[in-house]
């Protein structure tokens, strides 16, 4: 078996004196798309804060590329080629969507994107380039939010909860594009509590239970009755 | 007439507020840090330029080019080494350090060039004037002063919002976290800021240093002048914050053509006026 593009083991993650994850090991292939599920303060969001180095970990706890990343500041991580698409979005507000765009870029990490790959993934927004941010509609804006995390041509696209009020036929429509986004050599992980979305997207799913591992396995293999009581712990 | 000219005379050290004022804006937009040693800082390039002159035997305004990179390397590494340390959630400690590097930086000037008020003699240039019109004058220096200000006011602003760097400076402004996710290192790009704005304190320095006399003592109104200007502008653009400045140099202007004694009283009522009707500045920044 060819080495995993991430692998966590026994990560554990911590706000002040809670404890948040409890020794979570997961492994994500190189193009793989992998859902990650469960209750709200599951440690979904958590998992893949920790991961993009916006909270602390044991070196050894992150490892990508056979390289221990845990003790990386975030934008030490971005270099290494790790973007997360934060939850709700959190675009810059006095930026335009353009500007929003090329902060992702600001490393200059050379790979497949850029403006114009992602203007023709979302036409939508090479409309509004000039716009501030918050003009945009909120798919609009997860498309920015998206869009500027390509831009660092990451090998690993963390999503924290893209469908986060959204209507269903826009949450379809991005996640519609998230094949083209994998066609490029991404591999992506999403939070996501939609499950039946979750399901569709990825191949694989991890469904977390009060910060632990409580299932994994390919979502075809996975029954409801499985899934169930992995979310809900009955 | 006579008022046309000090309205004129008003203006033109308007231009000095306002440089006074930019680098404080500057970091304050960037950082949320308030910098109270900032009108030492300016006092201390205004000596930094007085030893180029006597040690190097340049002329004052080719001193800037010597000062300003000085002031530039001082920032970075007091951002890096000392004031990065100090921000966070609280207001507090940043303005506490800054308050204790004031006070080093006026004792240390008054140790090493005691009291006495100094001056940067800049030559025959400094009594030249031409007519405007009939009856009011304009002298080339202060002229000059006012140009050098235009010009490093529209260079923040082009900066700000022409440049990858002034992107990333409004970026790390709305939001540090996200602005780290993105690969920005907040460390360095406020270290950058400081620099930035101490490169502006250098300018303001020399300028200061040709126009008046001044002694290790007279920081603090120079801080004082730049809040009212920042707080008269408002934080939505770099030219605000110069329409603050001159609107304080005018003030000040009509107030000491009144009475001598009300010069800087007239700009703190000036001030005071505006912060009643209009606390967010006339040119506020645009809530996103």
């Amino acid at each position: 078996m060819p080495e995993p593009l991430l692998e966590l083991r026994a990560l554990d993650a911590y706000y002040e004196d809670f404890q948040a994850l409890f020794g979570i090991s997961l492994e994500v292939a190189a193009g793989e798309v992998i859902a990650v599920i469960g209750a709200n303060g599951a440690g979904k969001s958590t998992l893949l804060n920790s991961i993009a180095g916006a909270m602390p970990s044991r070196p050894d706890a992150i490892v990508f590329e056979g390289r221990p990343i845990g003790d990386l500041p975030a934008h030490a991580v971005v270099a290494q080629g790790i973007a997360l698409v934060p939850e709700g979005r959190r675009l810059f507000p006095s930026l335009t969507v353009e500007e929003n765009l090329l902060i992702g870029a600001q490393l200059r990490r050379p790979g497949p994107w850029n403006l114009v790959r992602v203007y023709e993934l979302f036409p939508a927004l090479a409309e509004r380039r000039r716009m501030g941010a918050t003009a945009l509609s909120g798919g609009q804006q997860q498309m920015a939010a998206i869009g500027r995390a390509l831009m660092s041509n990451p090998k690993l696209l963390l999503c924290d909860e893209i469908s986060l009020g959204l209507a269903p036929i826009v949450v379809r429509d991005l996640y519609a594009r998230l094949p083209s986004i994998v066609a490029e050599g991404s591999a992506v992980v999403v939070v996501e509590q939609d499950i039946v979305q979750a399901l569709k997207a990825a191949k694989r799913v991890c469904c977390l239970q009060e910060g632990r591992v409580a299932l994994t396995g390919l979502s075809t293999a996975l029954t409801r009755e499985a899934i169930s009581a992995a979310y809900f712990g009955t | 007439m006579q008022w046309l000219n000090v309205i004129i005379q008003g203006v033109l050290v308007g231009g000095l507020y306002a440089v006074f004022a930019a680098g404080l804006a500057l970091i304050f937009g960037v950082m949320r840090l308030v910098n109270i040693a900032h009108g030492d800082l300016i006092v201390l390039a205004a000596y930094l330029a007085l030893v180029a002159t006597e040690t190097l035997g340049i002329n004052p305004l080719t001193a800037i080019l010597v000062v300003v990179p000085v002031m530039g390397a001082v920032g970075y590494g007091l951002q890096r080494g000392l004031l990065n340390r100090t921000l966070g959630d609280d207001l507090l400690p940043p303005l506490l350090v800054t308050f204790g590097l004031s006070i080093i930086i006026q004792n240390g000037l008054l140790e090493l060039f005691t009291a006495d008020s100094r001056r940067l003699a800049a030559g025959a240039i400094e009594v030249e004037s031409f007519p405007l019109i009939e009856g009011i004058s304009i002298g080339v220096l202060p002229l000059l002063q006012f140009a050098a200000a235009v010009t490093v006011i529209g260079g923040l602003q082009v900066l700000f919002y022409r440049t990858a760097l002034g992107r990333a400076f409004r970026a790390t402004s709305d939001d540090p976290a996200v602005a780290q996710l993105m690969g920005l290192d907040n460390r360095h790009v406020f270290a950058l800021a400081m620099a930035i704005s101490l490169c502006v304190v250098a300018v303001a320095g020399v300028l200061l240093a040709i126009r008046t006399n001044f002694d290790p003592a007279i920081g603090p109104a120079r801080l004082i002048f730049g809040f009212e200007a920042v707080i008269i502008g408002g934080l939505g653009s770099m030219w605000g914050t110069f329409a603050g400045g001159i609107i304080l140099g005018v003030a000040q202007a009509i107030g000491a053509q009144i009475n001598p004694g009300w010069q800087v009283l007239a700009g703190h009522i000036a001030f005071l006026i505006i912060l009643a009707l209009r606390p967010e500045g006339l040119f506020p920044k645009v809530q996103g």
